[in-house]
C-alpha cells in the first residue's frame, strides 16, 4: 500500500518536470515569436511523418542506445565518464583504419567489416581505459581526465581527416574519401538504417540489463558506485572494478563509432560523435540509471533530434531548439526528483 | 563577561547530550571543562559558540539572557571557540586567514592588518610568520593564528577544545602562559579536555560532565583519584572467569611506526595469541585507530613489520589480509562498513563464499540472508536496505556478514551507540568466535568495556602506547588515570615516560 502510493507519488513528481520542461520550451518560443503549437507538431510530425523519417529516428538510435548502455556501467561504478565523447571517436577511427588497410586486398569485405567493428570497440576501449589510469593511478578526476581526452581525440579526428587520411587532391570538412559501397553495413531496403545495426544495439540493451540487474559483477559493481570504502572492506578490490567499469564502458562507444562508419556515414568525418555522448549521458541521469528505460527514453531523445530538423526548414528556427527540449527535460525530472526528496523528507 | 548556562537540554535522537546543565563561569578565570569522550563537553560548547540550539534552557551574558543563532552571532557576543581541528584555510597564507571572517569593511585593510597581527602576537610572544602558507604550519602554531584571530574579533570569552593535543610540549607551555594573560586581561578561558594533567595545572576551577550530566565543580588543589572517580563514576567490574588466550601467536607487530598527522606512534612490538582478547584504551585521536588500521593494511606504517599467522603482510593491502583470516569492522557504519543503498540480502551476495556463478541466484541468497537475520536477531527483511536498519541492528548485520573461519577479528568500538541487550549479544557472538580460536583486537572508549571483555589491555596516550597491561589486575580508576596521561611512570616502571620524550 505504502509502496504504491510512494510509486503513484513519484510518477506525478515526474509528470510534474515534463510538464515543466515544455512549458520552460514553450515560453522560449513565445519570446522569439514562434507559435509553440505548431513548433512541436513539426517536431512530432518530422519524427515520425514519412518512413523514411521514422528510419532516420532509428539510425539516431542505435547509437544513443549503445552509448547510454556504456555510461550506465560507469555510473554504476560511480564514475561520471565524460569522456565518452572521445570513446566514440576513437572507435570511429579505428574502425576506419582497419577497413583502409584492407581496401584494395582480396580479403573478404565481410570479414573486413566484422574485424573494422571489432577494432573500433578495442579503440573505444583504449581511451576509456587512459581515463581510467588516470583516475585510478593519477588520482586525476574522471571528469577532467574524460574532458582532456575529448579534445585531444577531436583533434586526432581532424588531423587524420586533413592530414594522413585526407582526401586526395583536396582535404575537405566533408571527412575522408568514402569507401567502397561492399565495406558499408547492408541497409534496409532502401532506407538508411541497417538490421545489423538494430541487432547489434539489442544485444547491448540485453547484455547491459542482465549485467547490471542479475550478476555478482553488477553488484559489485554497485556496491563500489555506492560506498566505495565500504565495498573495499567488504573484501571487494576497488579499483579493479573501476577500470573495468570504463573498459566495458569504451566497449560500448567504440561500437556506437564503428557503426556511424560502417552504417551511416561510410567515412570519417569531423564531428562524428555527433554529440551522442553527452547525450547519453543526459539519458542515463533523465531515467534515473535503471536500464530498462534505455531503449524507449533513447528513442524519444532521436525522435526529438530528427524531428528538430523541420524547424528551420519550415519556422526559421534553429533546429538546436531539440536541444533545448532535450536539456530541459533532464533539468526540471532531476529538479523534480531533488522536490520530492524534499517533500518527502519533511513529512 | 561571566557566562551562564541555565538547565541546559540537548538531545540526539535518543542520546541526552545535555541533560539540565547548570553552570556558571566567571570572568578572568581558567575554568576547565572534564569529561570522557561522549560525556557532552563539545555539545555544551557548541551551544555556546552558536553551531547548535539547545532543546531548552538559557544562556546567560553577563547576567543578560542571549540567544546564540550561529558562529557568526557568537562573535559577536565576545564568544571565540577555537576547535580541536583548526578550521583554517591551508592553501592560504597566515594574514589571510587571520583577516578571513573579518566583517563591516569590503575592501581589506591588509596594512593594517598585518599591523595588529604582529602587535598581538610580540603581546603573547609567538612568532609567526604572516607570509607563510597555513598548510606549512604545525597544528600548535595553527592554533596560535586561531587564536590571535579570534582575539582579533574581539573575542572576550575563548574556548579551547582539547588544544593540548598533537602540540610539542614548548609549544603547550607557551600556550598556557598566553592563556593566563588572557585571564589576568579580565578574558574568560573554557578549557575542554580530558587531560588531567592539563586540568591540574592550568584550570582555576573544573567543573566534571559525565554521560550529559553535571557531576560536580572542583577547586584546586586538586585530588585526581577524585576527577578520576567523577569522569567515569565507579562501578563494579565483572569479570569473565575463564581468560581464553591459548599459546599459538597468531599476529606480531614488530617495531611498528605509524604516522598520520599530527600524530606519531613509535616502536610498537606485540604479539597476539590465539583466542585472546585485547583492548586498546585511550581517548579518542589518541592513535589507537591508526595502529589498528596499520594492523589490517588500511594505513601504511613507516616502518616495521605486520606478520599474520606467519606470513609477512607488511606493505600488503587489506584484501590480502583479509585472504589471511583478518576481518575489520569499523566504527563508521555507513562508510566504511556497509554500503547505503544495498539491501540485506545484496550484502550477503557480495560477501559470499560460494563458488561464484555468473547470474546471481537470488532466491538462494534472499532465503541465505533470512537465516543469518534469523540467527543474529536482525530487524529487517532481506530486502531492506542497510541505512534503515537501526545502529544496532547495523552493527549485528555486519557481524554477521564476517566469515567463519577467522584467525583475528578487529573492532572499532564495536558497541558504540548499542542498547545494552544489543552489546551484550555482540559480545556473546565475538566470545563464542574466541572459543573457536579466533583473537579479537577491539578499540573502545567505555573503560567498562574493555576491562570486562579484554584478556590483556594497551594504554594509549598522545600516540603513546603502553606495554600490556594484564586486565585482571587492573581497576577502572588506574586505567581512568592511564588514558588521562596520569601514572604511567607508576605502572610501567621500566619504561621510558611519555612525559620526557618531545614531539616536533
Amino acid at each position: 500500500m505504502k509502496q504504491a502510493q510512494s510509486r503513484s507519488l513519484s510518477a506525478l513528481f515526474q509528470i510534474g518536470g515534463l510538464i515543466l520542461a515544455f512549458g520552460f520550451v514553450t515560453i522560449i518560443l513565445l519570446l522569439v515569436d514562434a507559435d509553440p503549437i505548431e513548433a512541436f507538431r513539426l517536431i512530432w510530425q518530422g519524427a515520425v511523418g514519412n518512413s523514411s523519417r521514422i528510419a532516420s529516428v532509428l539510425v539516431v538510435w542505435v547509437p544513443l542506445a549503445l552509448v547510454t548502455c556504456g555510461v550506465l556501467v560507469t555510473f554504476t561504478a560511480g564514475l561520471w565518464n565524460i569522456g565518452i565523447e572521445g570513446q566514440i571517436t576513437l572507435g570511429a577511427i579505428f574502425t576506419t583504419g582497419v577497413i583502409r588497410l584492407f581496401l584494395d586486398t582480396p580479403v573478404s569485405p565481410v570479414f573486413v567489416i566484422i574485424l573494422s567493428i571489432l577494432a573500433g570497440m578495442v579503440g573505444g576501449a583504449i581511451w576509456a581505459a587512459l581515463a581510467g589510469v588516470l583516475k585510478v593511478f593519477g588520482g586525476v578526476n574522471e571528469i577532467f581526465g574524460g574532458l582532456g581526452l575529448n579534445f585531444i581525440a577531436t583533434a586526432l579526428n581532424i588531423g587524420l581527416i586533413f592530414g594522413a587520411w585526407s582526401r586526395p587532391g583536396v582535404a575537405s570538412m566533408s571527412g575522408t574519401e568514402p569507401f567502397p559501397e561492399i565495406y558499408w553495413l547492408p541497409t534496409f531496403q532502401n532506407f538508411r538504417f541497417s538490421w545489423y545495426s538494430i541487432l547489434l544495439s539489442v544485444i547491448g540493451l540485453v547484455v547491459i540489463y542482465f549485467l547490471l540487474q542479475g550478476t555478482h559483477f553488477g553488484l559489485r559493481l554497485k556496491a563500489v558506485g555506492k560506498g566505495i570504502k565500504s565495498a573495499f572492506r567488504l573484501g571487494i578490490p576497488t579499483w579493479q572494478h573501476m577500470m573495468l567499469s570504463f573498459l566495458i564502458c569504451g566497449l560500448f562507444a567504440g561500437l556506437a563509432g564503428a557503426l556511424q562508419v560502417v552504417a551511416v556515414y561510410h567515412r570519417l568525418i569531423p564531428a562524428i560523435s555527433s554529440g551522442y555522448g553527452f547525450m547519453g549521458l543526459m539519458i542515463a541521469m533523465l531515467i534515473n540509471y535503471q536500464a530498462i528505460w534505455v531503449a524507449p527514453i533513447a528513442l524519444f531523445f532521436a525522435a526529438l533530434n530528427i524531428g528538430g530538423i523541420q524547424l528551420p526548414i519550415v519556422m526559421k528556427l534553429d533546429s538546436t531548439l531539440s536541444g533545448v527540449l532535450q536539456g530541459s527535460l533532464v533539468l526540471f525530472i532531476l529538479l523534480m526528483q531533488g522536490v520530492k526528496q524534499r517533500v518527502l523528507g519533511k513529512q | 563577561m561571566n557566562i551562564g548556562f541555565k538547565q541546559v537540554n540537548k538531545h540526539f535522537g535518543e542520546v541526552h547530550a545535555n541533560a539540565d546543565i547548570t553552570l556558571n563561569i566567571q570572568s578572568g578565570h581558567i575554568f576547565g571543562i572534564l569529561g570522557e569522550n561522549g560525556a557532552g563537553k563539545s555539545t555544551l560548547m557548541k551551544i555556546l559558540s552558536g553551531f547548535i540550539q539547545p532543546d531548552t534552557g538559557e544562556i546567560l551574558l553577563g547576567g543578560h539572557e542571549v540567544k546564540i543563532e550561529s558562529p557568526a552571532d557568537a562573535i559577536k557576543f565576545g564568544i571565540g571557540m577555537l576547535h580541536q581541528d583548526p578550521l583554517d584555510f591551508p592553501p592560504m597564507r597566515v594574514i589571510d586567514n587571520f583577516i578571513a571572517g573579518q566583517s563591516g569593511s569590503l575592501m581589506l585593510s591588509q596594512k593594517a592588518a598585518m599591523k595588529d597581527f604582529r602587535e598581538l602576537q610580540t603581546q603573547f610572544g609567538f612568532s609567526l610568520d604572516p607570509e607563510a602558507y597555513v598548510d606549512t604550519l604545525t597544528v600548535g602554531e595553527r592554533q596560535q593564528l586561531e587564536i590571535l584571530r579570534l582575539l582579533w574579533l574581539g573575542a572576550q570569552i575563548l574556548i579551547l577544545d582539547e588544544p593540548t593535543t598533537g602540540i610539542s610540549i614548548q609549544q603547550k607551555e607557551k600556550l598556557f602562559a598566553a592563556l593566563r594573560v588572557l585571564a589576568e586581561q579580565g578574558k574568560t578561558i573554557i578549557f575542554v579536555s580530558h587531560k588531567l594533567e592539563d586540568v591540574e595545572i592550568l584550570c582555576d576551577k573544573v567543573a566534571i560532565l559525565r554521560k550529559g550530566y553535571l557531576v560536580g565543580e572542583v577547586a584546586p588543589p586538586y585530588d585526581i583519584d577524585q576527577l578520576v572517580e567523577m569522569m567515569f563514576g565507579k562501578q563494579i567490574t565483572l569479570k569473565d572467569p575463564t581468560p581464553l588466550g591459548q599459546e599459538t601467536v597468531v599476529f606480531q607487530l614488530q617495531d611498528i611506526v605509524v604516522e598520520q598527522y599530527p600524530l606519531v606512534i613509535e616502536n610498537v612490538t606485540f604479539s597476539l595469541h590465539a583466542g585472546e582478547v585485547i583492548g586498546l584504551a585511550g581517548m579518542e585521536g589518541s592513535g589507537q585507530d591508526m595502529l589498528l588500521r596499520a594492523c589490517v593494511g588500511l594505513l601504511r606504517p613507516v616502518s616495521g613489520r605486520v606478520i599474520v599467522n606467519g606470513n609477512d603482510l607488511t606493505g600488503k593491502n587489506y584484501l590480502k589480509f583479509m585472504e589471511n583470516g583478518v576481518a575489520f569492522l569499523p566504527a563508521s557504519r555507513l562508510e566504511e562498513g556497509l554500503v547505503p543503498g544495498l539491501t540485506l540480502a545484496e550484502h550477503f551476495t557480495l560477501v559470499t563464499d560460494q563458488k561464484e556463478q555468473l547470474f546471481i541466484d537470488k532466491a538462494y541468497f534472499r532465503q541465505k540472508s533470512q537465516q543469518m537475520i534469523d540467527d543474529y536477531r536482525i530487524i529487517g527483511r532481506p530486502e531492506t536496505p542497510v541505512e534503515s536498519l537501526s545502529g544496532g541492528n547495523q552493527q549485528r548485520a555486519a557481524l554477521s556478514m564476517l566469515k567463519d573461519d577467522l584467525s583475528i577479528i578487529l573492532l572499532e568500538h564495536p558497541t558504540r551507540g548499542l542498547d545494552i541487550e544489543s552489546a551484550i549479544y555482540m559480545w556473546d557472538k565475538l566470545k563464542e568466535r574466541c572459543r573457536n580460536g579466533t583473537s579479537i583486537f577491539f578499540i573502545s572508549a567505555d573503560l567498562d568495556e574493555i576491562l570486562r571483555y579484554s584478556d590483556r589491555i594497551l594504554v594509549f596516550f598522545s600516540g603513546h602506547v603502553s606495554k600490556p597491561l594484564d586486565a585482571a589486575t587492573t581497576s577502572l580508576e588506574q586505567l581512568g588515570q592511564l588514558i588521562g596521561g596520569k601514572g604511567w611512570d607508576r605502572t610501567f616502571s621500566n619504561e621510558e615516560s611519555y612525559e620526557t620524550s618531545t614531539k616536533p
